[in-house]
């Protein structure tokens, strides 16, 4: 099973190998309410950690997304654009943001798995 | 005082309402307490006078308009990016309805569709005359958008070097070149290009963001940016075209069919008066890909809760009060009533009305070029223009123009006004006619003109 | 079609959801298609003269083909945009307490003269010598500003407020580069509570914006700016009175502590209006200040525009003022354009011509009927207002800080806990009460925010009866039964709530001929 982590501004980041899939939580969907774009970053652009890449917005909001690690974008979901609410309605699953290379997968130690994330989130209250 | 509702007694109730509230201030002085003792004025600000009637408040404008010369009352040929258009009775009564005038930014959909539904209308209008994809709820005018215009090339680009053709608006260039000096980006103009032969595609490279062209230029000419338009998406440029006269896409070529990427015009001449500069209204038009890199309001078509069709403001995260340091630009206000007048002006026009503006504007300028083109050593610099022109004079247009004025005949713009210290345009004069133009203003000009010369 | 689909059952409080008419229309509000849809070629709303033959001088680039732009005659166009105005809220209906925007009464004589031969018709390029009266109007008006501010110089052409912020701070940025400061001093302090453009504009100079935390009360934390304070600090932009409608008690500490740092004082002057003739900011330390013109001097709104944004300049950022200004010599009106020679170092130029000649016509004409007198007592009766809302007020909705406030009442969400009813419901609600609703959520420092200016425009009596209309509202919402009743508020507007989520899902920003309108009118034909 793919080793799933989360990251303090409630995004996750799935890795599989030397690639990790990222979005943002069921929290942080509900925290927006109805997402209406997603600008995802263009494959093939390097990025460092804790850069901003993406930008999801609700009516009313927009929030930068960051990496949560260095490498390389590899491929970023499309399907967003003409479906956003997938990221309402499957946070976890079809609302994936992008996937990246891994350069270094050490930088990731840091990060919450699923148990310490819950309990981040219960303590924000 | 007429515009205040609250009688002395009324304040005594109100503040005997306050006083009664624990802590409450029992005078209005009181009320001010949080300002610091030594800014508190004790009276009235000194050396100011006092409140006026109505009648004295109109005497007292009547007496500022005394001493300026209306165009209504000369022989008229001023343009340079302001142009004297007959406006409709319509359009003055329709943006005075209170419901109009005195509402603000349509922040509640529900009782604003009104607002909401006319700028949706003037969005399409903008699309249509500029033949482009997408247009926003108005800018403050042609100038100020022309340098949004450049900071939404860099965005797109993520370039930073514009390059402004000389036939741009003077002042526009200078907006431009002021922009970019405190916010960080460079722009490279162009000479004045007074004969309309400048060609920019060897200077467009790969750090160019935008190429800025005006079309018709500021002196006049008429010019054809397809091949501009192309060399620039070659380098990964945007072209930028401004249009000061909008009633010249009546009868030319649209920009978005030359491809350009962003189109922005002054709107003044469909619905607003001349008003001595401002206020206006910028058009801002753009393709669809570029639509969340744009500065201002959009207005959107959605549904209510019933399933009616209406309007809202939306793509509202672009935005100063959403995203505040990240906003794509620090614009609050639009120029919602000068949108109204131009939406109510150009549907008064409708196709037909619109084009013969147009071709009307077109026939009076050529008739003056004509005419001054004859006399003995005035020389047309175009071959090619809509409804202002550029000649040269055999001595300096300033004194000239200052000369004609002293007869009541305000004969164009000295191009040294707006370019000074550049002795090549120091005999230029750049003059307007626009259907408003009559014989009893042209032969006055001529013959004045030859005299003074 | 079903006119009561949506429609949320048990709430029927009056006649809306009454059966539908044939048209679609309800009495006085009548349902209107765009332009696009009702044009019709060879109608025209105007009669033009045949052009002259000439030849064609436009180097083959004569425009082909339909533009697409529809055919109405005067009388439909008359009557089209006389419906859409039917279904707009005003400041000429009733009480308009949109906070921080300042709706008050806008006098139809500022129109009339705005509108004079000789003024509204003048060319911005005709030759000075034809225009002295328009320049001694600037100039007058310019008079006023400086005096009413106590400040040495203005700088007349920023379009509007945000205009006017990136004119100061571009000065500051000026005094700064002019001083070999500009490297170093890279930060900009504001508070949390301020006005979305202030990060935005002193983003685009290329400032680091860094928040300054407000205390208990609702001003600058002191302290907290002080320890923010430091060489790398350009400036504070600060709103005063504040967001929040107070008056920053500690202003000239703050101004003190600024200046001590080496720093400059941009004030948003947006709220100026609560303190015109009464407190000058040249007394507070104020390098500059923008003024909304159409705030305080009550220029139209005109739905979202146009405004002037002129910037009171104190003596050490007056050199930078940019391009054009007025200049008196002898009897002599002259306008100092670019590349006109004059001391100081002008920042350049914002604003083709000369600034928002109009918007200055009208705000003179404001006031001069106010004078000295009117205006103090204007920024008295609204200051009284306010706090007559917040006090008659204060034991049914929760004021977000103690009083007294200047302007406007601040309040927060927490008289609608566990009611189900958010400050959104509230607004809707009043909607159908027959009011425009207060600014929400905003200042983003209070929870649920609810900021209400009624300006000193409304009688006592119209204040009480919208008093009483809160009241009831938040009754009803304490009630704990009315929560479903709030959702679907309001009913009886032209529209009711609007889908924002599918507007910003798929946007749809221009009609075109394959639109098909979602819910238009059976009776309206669809353009084709």
């Amino acid at each position: 099973m793919a080793d799933v982590k989360y990251t303090e501004e409630h995004e996750w980041i799935r890795i599989e190998g030397d690639v990790g899939t990222i979005g943002i939580s069921q929290y942080a969907q509900e925290q927006l309410g109805d997402v209406v774009f997603v600008d995802v970053p263009q494959a093939g652009r390097t990025v460092a950690k804790g850069e901003s890449v993406a930008v999801v917005e609700s009516v009313k909001a927009a929030s930068d997304i960051y990496a949560p690690a260095s490498g390389e974008v590899v491929e970023a979901n499309a399907a967003l654009s003409e479906t956003p609410g997938d990221v309402n309605t499957d946070p976890m699953g079809k609302g994936w943001f992008f996937k990246m290379k891994l350069a270094n997968k050490a930088e990731l130690d840091g990060l919450m798995d699923q148990a310490a994330y819950d309990a981040f989130v219960k303590g924000l209250g | 005082m007429r515009y205040l509702p609250l009688t002395d007694a009324d304040r005594r109730e109100m503040l005997a309402t306050i006083g009664a509230q624990s802590g409450g201030a029992k005078s209005v002085d009181e009320l001010f307490r949080d300002v610091p003792q030594k800014a508190r004025l004790g009276a009235k600000v000194a050396g100011l006078p006092d409140h006026l009637g109505e009648l004295e408040v109109e005497r007292a404008f009547q007496g500022f308009a005394a001493k300026n010369v209306s165009p209504a009352t000369a022989p008229f040929f001023i343009g340079a990016g302001a142009y004297r258009h007959h406006v409709p009775a319509t359009v003055d009564y329709m943006i005075q309805r209170g419901e109009f005038l005195t509402s603000y930014t349509p922040y509640q959909p529900e009782i604003t569709q009104g607002t909401l539904q006319y700028l949706f209308e003037f969005q399409t209008q903008v699309t249509l005359l500029t033949g482009m994809e997408v247009a926003n709820a108005s800018m403050y005018d042609g100038s100020t958008g022309a340098s949004e215009a450049v900071l939404m090339a860099n965005r797109v680009t993520r370039r930073s070097k514009a390059l402004l053709s000389g036939g741009l608006h003077p002042q526009y260039r200078r907006i431009i070149e002021t922009t970019g000096h405190w916010q960080g980006f460079k722009a490279v103009s162009g000479k004045p290009d007074a004969e309309g032969l400048e060609d920019l595609i060897a200077t467009v490279d790969k750090e160019t963001s935008c190429v800025v062209v005006q079309n018709p230029s500021f002196f006049g000419h008429v010019r054809d940016f397809s091949t501009l338009a192309e060399a620039c998406h070659a380098a990964g440029a945007l072209l930028i075209v401004v249009v000061t006269e909008v009633v010249s896409l009546g009868l030319l070529k649209p920009p978005g069919e030359m491809g350009a990427d962003i189109v922005v015009c002054e709107g003044q001449s469909i619905g607003n008066g001349l008003g001595f500069g401002g206020p206006y209204v910028g058009l801002f038009a753009t393709r669809d890909k570029y639509m969340r890199q744009m500065p201002g309001r959009l207005v959107g078509e959605t549904v209510d809760a019933d399933g009616k069709r209406g309007f809202v403001l939306t793509l509202s995260t672009r935005e100063q009060h959403i995203r505040r340091e990240k906003a794509t630009s620090n614009i609050c206000t639009n120029a919602g009533l000068c949108a109204l007048a131009f939406t109510v002006h150009l549907t008064l026009l409708g196709e037909a009305g619109f084009r013969r503006l147009a071709e009307l504007n077109h026939a009076k300028a050529s008739q003056l070029a004509d005419r001054l083109a004859a006399l003995p050593d005035v020389k047309l610099l175009n071959e090619s223009f809509f409804n202002e022109f550029t000649v040269a004079l055999p001595k300096p247009a300033a004194p000239v123009v200052e000369a004609l004025a002293t007869k009541r005949i305000l004969a164009g713009v000295p191009v040294s006004r707006l370019l000074p210290g550049d002795n090549s345009v120091e005999n230029l004069l750049l003059l307007a006619a626009t259907e408003t133009a009559t014989e009893e203003g042209m032969g006055p000009l001529v013959a004045a003109l030859k005299e003074v010369l | 079609m079903d006119r009561s689909q949506g429609r949320t059952g048990g709430i029927v409080t009056g006649g809306a959801s009454a059966s539908a008419t044939f048209t679609g229309n309800r009495a006085l509000q009548i349902e209107e298609p765009l332009i696009f849809e009702m044009g019709q070629a060879g109608r025209t709303g105007v009669d033009l003269p045949e052009p002259p033959k000439v030849e064609d001088r436009l180097n083959g680039l004569r425009r082909g083909g339909e533009i697409g732009l529809p055919g109405l005659s005067e009388p439909q166009v008359v009557q089209h945009f006389t419906r859409l105005s039917q279904k707009n809220y005003a400041i000429d209906m009733g009480v308009y307490p949109l906070g921080s925007c300042t709706m008050k009464h806008n006098p139809r004589v500022n129109e009339k003269v705005a509108r004079l031969a000789g003024i509204g018709d003048l060319h911005p390029l005709q030759p000075v010598s034809t225009v002295q009266g328009a320049l001694e109007l600037i100039d007058r008006l310019a008079h006023w500003l400086k005096t009413l501010t106590g400040m040495p110089a203005v700088a007349m052409s920023p379009a509007a407020g945000a205009h006017g912020e990136m004119c100061g701070m571009m000065a500051i940025a000026a005094a700064l580069e002019a001083k070999g400061e500009r490297a170093t001093r890279r930060t900009v302090l504001a508070p949390e509570s301020a006005h979305g453009t202030n990060p935005a504009t002193a983003a685009a100079l290329g400032f680091t914006v860094k928040p300054i935390p407000a205390n208990d009360k609702g001003r600058v934390d002191l302290d907290a700016l002080k320890a923010a304070l430091g060489p790398d600090v350009a400036a504070i932009m600060l709103t005063n009175p504040n967001t929040c409608g107070l008056f920053e008690s500690e202003i000239i500490e703050i101004s003190t502590a600024v200046h001590a740092a080496g720093a400059y004082f941009y004030c948003d002057g947006a709220n100026f209006n609560a303190i015109v003739g009464r407190v000058r900011p040249g007394d507070l330390g104020v390098d500059c200040m923008h003024i909304n013109l159409h705030k305080t001097f009550s220029t139209p709104h005109g739905g979202g525009g146009p405004g002037a944004g002129p910037v009171v300049l104190s003596q050490a950022l007056a050199p930078y003022a940019p391009y054009p200004w007025i200049v008196k010599s002898g009897d002599v009106w002259t306008v100092a354009e670019d590349g006109a020679t004059v001391d100081g170092q002008p920042l350049g130029r914002l604003k083709a011509f000369h600034g928002q000649m109009g918007m200055f016509t009208r705000a003179l004409a404001y006031i001069m009927s106010h004078g000295a007198d009117g205006l103090k007592q204007v920024a008295e009766d609204a200051v009284l207002s306010a706090n007559y809302v917040m006090a008659a007020l204060k034991d049914t909705m929760t004021p977000a800080f103690d009083g007294p406030c200047m302007h406007e009442a601040l309040f927060d969400d927490s008289f609608l806990k566990d009611t189900g009813v958010s400050t959104l419901d509230f607004a809707k609600a009043m909607i159908d009460e027959g009011y425009h609703p207060m600014t929400m959520y905003f200042p983003l420092v209070v929870h649920g925010a609810m900021l209400i200016e009624p300006t000193e425009s409304q009688a006592k009596e119209d204040l009480d009866q919208f008093i009483a209309a809160l009241k009831s509202l938040a009754e009803r919402a304490k009630s704990g039964t009315a929560a479903e009743a709030f959702k679907a508020a309001p009913l009886y507007s032209p529209r009711r709530r609007l889908d924002e989520t599918l507007a910003a899902r798929k946007p749809v920003l221009r009609w075109r001929p394959s639109n098909n309108p979602p819910g238009s009118d059976p009776m309206k034909q669809a353009a084709e």
